[in-house]
């Protein structure tokens, strides 16, 4: 065993040594893993920070409370009788203004990305009161509140960052009429930053809504008191509605772009791995040629092929880490935090969100590059390991 | 061959058949080969290209397996070996000398010495020692430190003599030691392998050349198409 261990050691620690004597030929396999990692992690950062945005959204002991059958806000429908009756319901938390319950009409308007000019479909939110208190992390961050049915509106930060004309003292287009912009707000990275707000009551008649909603929003007094909260609701005969907690819905919300984006990612990390790949096994096939005199030599003094095959899987694991690390910083230094904007495809509307480069992804990127070292360098160690002494040297 | 010789050969290859194979070529390298070397001889093998000297060499060496027949070097046959066990007694008994020296070009003259040593379990300051004797032997003490970029092709030579004997093998092969080398570097090797040989009791097979070198040999053969004859064959 101690044989075995001390000929790994000697044998990797004369292949890394010999490594400058190959630094072209190195460097281009890792710049290739290096390309293929910061591809991958950029991609798949696109999916995380959609999914940060979407667990952002989700508050503490939130419920929301959407038409039966109906899998997101577009789809759903209550009237004004329902969202009263839904705000009586047991579990719901209560402050001095009564339930903390939020009947919210949500719409899309249509506004210009900053970054291409074309339109967007941009989700319009008519709140009352309480959708300040539902969601604890909104905060106004610059100008004002719009003042309570008046057709002002205040914009999440994302929105006002993607989107023209957002401006405080702009004003945006809705019908005939031209509402100002009197604010920005945060939500603590959630989904409303996509979103502009105005009084539910001037939303509803300037898209003919009557005295319609489609989702409350509920602070409950705690999640055990969710199943209390959702049975009432169900077993009335006077509605008919499909209570969730919002991690519930959140999740249902992001999975669709979550999955995609993510697919898309792993397909093309896939296709662009196969070519690092080759690219690996050909940095690993010259080297082991380069080395083949060593290598031959030293099985000639009575190494075994074993520390040959792993010093060479060493060599391309070591490239392969070193260009993982290179493709992960650079995909965090460009990338991370970096703000844009995607469809949402449960509501058909935008959602902004930041490019999360996360430690988990970074770990992924670099394990993805050990995966095609590993490969890159199995191939060559057995070929050189396999290949017979006399042969060898023969050939040298 | 008397009773007493028998018991004192160093190596006896019996029926020794080596083939070959080049696509659906069938090449016969050596045919039905016998040898017997005494302990402590000089033996120098010559020959045309392509006459398996050096597959000759490889065979006692435990470098490459025969296609038929039987290896014994000191009383042990090797030509059953696992390819593991055949590697360890190579690295026990076996000193080999290369035409091109095969030097690792990261390690130090010591290192390189050193280097048959890390297969064994002696510690790293009885390794050093023995490769700084190894070195002194071949008269080197004074460029231990130097790489083999840093040596002339006689001192990388001699650097690659020392790691042939450093385990002390009971056999040294040597494979064209002075084929790289002038004259008069090839003469201090010659020298340098003579006095191993006379010195130190070290059996030694040369596969050479230069009949200057063959000379310097208690006893040359020639190998031509696979049969060995103590006369050269034009």
């Amino acid at each position: 065993m101690f044989n075995w261990v001390s000929q790994i050691f000697a044998v990797t620690s004369f292949s890394m040594r010999s490594l400058p004597q190959r630094k072209g030929s190195s460097a281009a396999a890792m710049l290739g893993i290096a390309g293929v990692v910061a591809v991958m992690v950029g991609v798949l950062s696109i999916a995380q920070g959609v999914l940060k945005t979407m667990e952002s959204s989700v508050g503490d002991s939130n419920a929301i409370v959407l038409r039966s059958g109906a899998d997101s806000e577009m789809m759903s429908g209550l009237s004004g009788d329902d969202t009263r009756i839904i705000a009586e319901a047991p579990g719901i938390a209560r402050d001095a203004n009564g339930a903390v319950a939020s009947p919210e009409l949500f719409v899309i308007v249509n506004l210009p990305a900053r970054s291409t000019g074309t339109d967007v479909n941009v989700p319009l939110r008519g709140v009352q009161a309480p959708a300040m208190t539902v969601r604890d992390s909104f905060k106004l961050v610059e100008g004002r509140m719009f003042e309570w049915g008046l057709n002002e509106v205040i914009v999440g930060v994302g929105a006002h960052q993607q989107f023209s004309g957002l401006e405080i003292g702009s004003s945006m287009e809705v019908g005939k009429e031209k509402w100002p912009v009197v604010g920005v707000f945060e939500a603590g990275g959630g989904m409303a930053e996509s979103e502009i707000w105005v009084d539910a009551a001037v939303l509803q008649p300037a898209f003919r809504r009557g005295n319609s909603y489609q989702a409350v929003y509920i602070k409950l007094d705690s999640n055990e008191s969710f199943d209390e909260f959702k049975d009432t609701l169900t077993s009335d005969p006077r509605l008919n509605v499909k209570p969730m907690l919002e991690s519930e819905y959140y999740d249902s919300q992001s999975s669709v772009i979550f999955n995609m984006i993510t697919g898309l990612g792993r397909i093309i990390a896939v296709i662009m791995g196969l070519g690092a790949v080759f690219g690996a096994l050909n940095t690993m096939y010259t080297a082991v040629s380069s080395r083949n005199r060593e290598i031959a030599t030293l099985r000639a003094l009575g190494f075994r092929a074993g520390p040959v095959v792993i010093s060479v899987v060493c060599e391309s694991l070591l490239l392969a880490f070193v260009g993982g690390l290179i493709g992960a910083g650079l995909a965090w230094l460009a990338f991370d935090g970096y703000r844009a904007a995607t469809l949402n495809w449960a509501s058909f509307s935008a959602i902004t969100f930041a490019f999360d480069v996360n430690v988990k992804l970074l770990v992924d990127g670099i394990v993805f590059a050990m995966i095609i070292g590993l490969l890159g360098g199995l191939f060559p160690a057995i070929r050189a390991a396999r290949q017979p002494v006399a042969q060898a040297l023969r050939g040298l | 061959m008397t009773e007493f010789l028998m018991n004192h050969m160093m190596v006896k290859v019996r029926g020794v058949d080596k083939i070959f194979k080049r696509g659906s070529e069938v090449i016969h390298v050596l045919g039905g080969l016998d040898l017997s070397i005494p302990k402590g001889e000089f033996l120098a093998l010559m020959g045309p290209s392509g006459s398996g000297k050096s597959t000759l060499l490889n065979l006692i060496g435990g470098l490459d397996r025969p296609s038929e027949g039987t290896l014994e070097i000191g009383g042990k046959r090797i030509d059953r070996l696992s390819e593991r066990k055949l590697a360890a007694w190579r690295a026990r008994h076996v000193g080999l000398v290369f035409q091109f020296y095969n030097l690792m070009p990261v390690l130090s003259a010591q290192k390189n010495v050193e280097l048959p040593l890390l297969l064994t379990k002696l510690s790293r300051a009885e390794r050093k020692k023995r490769a700084a004797i190894a070195l002194d032997i071949v008269g080197l003490s004074h460029r231990a430190g130097h790489y083999p970029r840093q040596l002339s092709g006689g001192e990388q030579q001699r650097t690659g003599i020392a790691r042939a004997i450093v385990t002390d093998p009971t056999l040294l092969l040597c494979d064209e030691p002075t084929g790289d080398l002038d004259r008069k570097s090839g003469d201090e090797i010659l020298d340098l392998l003579q006095a191993l040989n006379k010195e130190q009791g070290k059996t030694i097979i040369m596969v050479t050349h230069d009949i200057h070198a063959a000379a310097r040999a208690s006893r040359t053969l020639y190998l031509n198409k696979g049969q060995l004859s103590t006369e050269a064959v034009d």
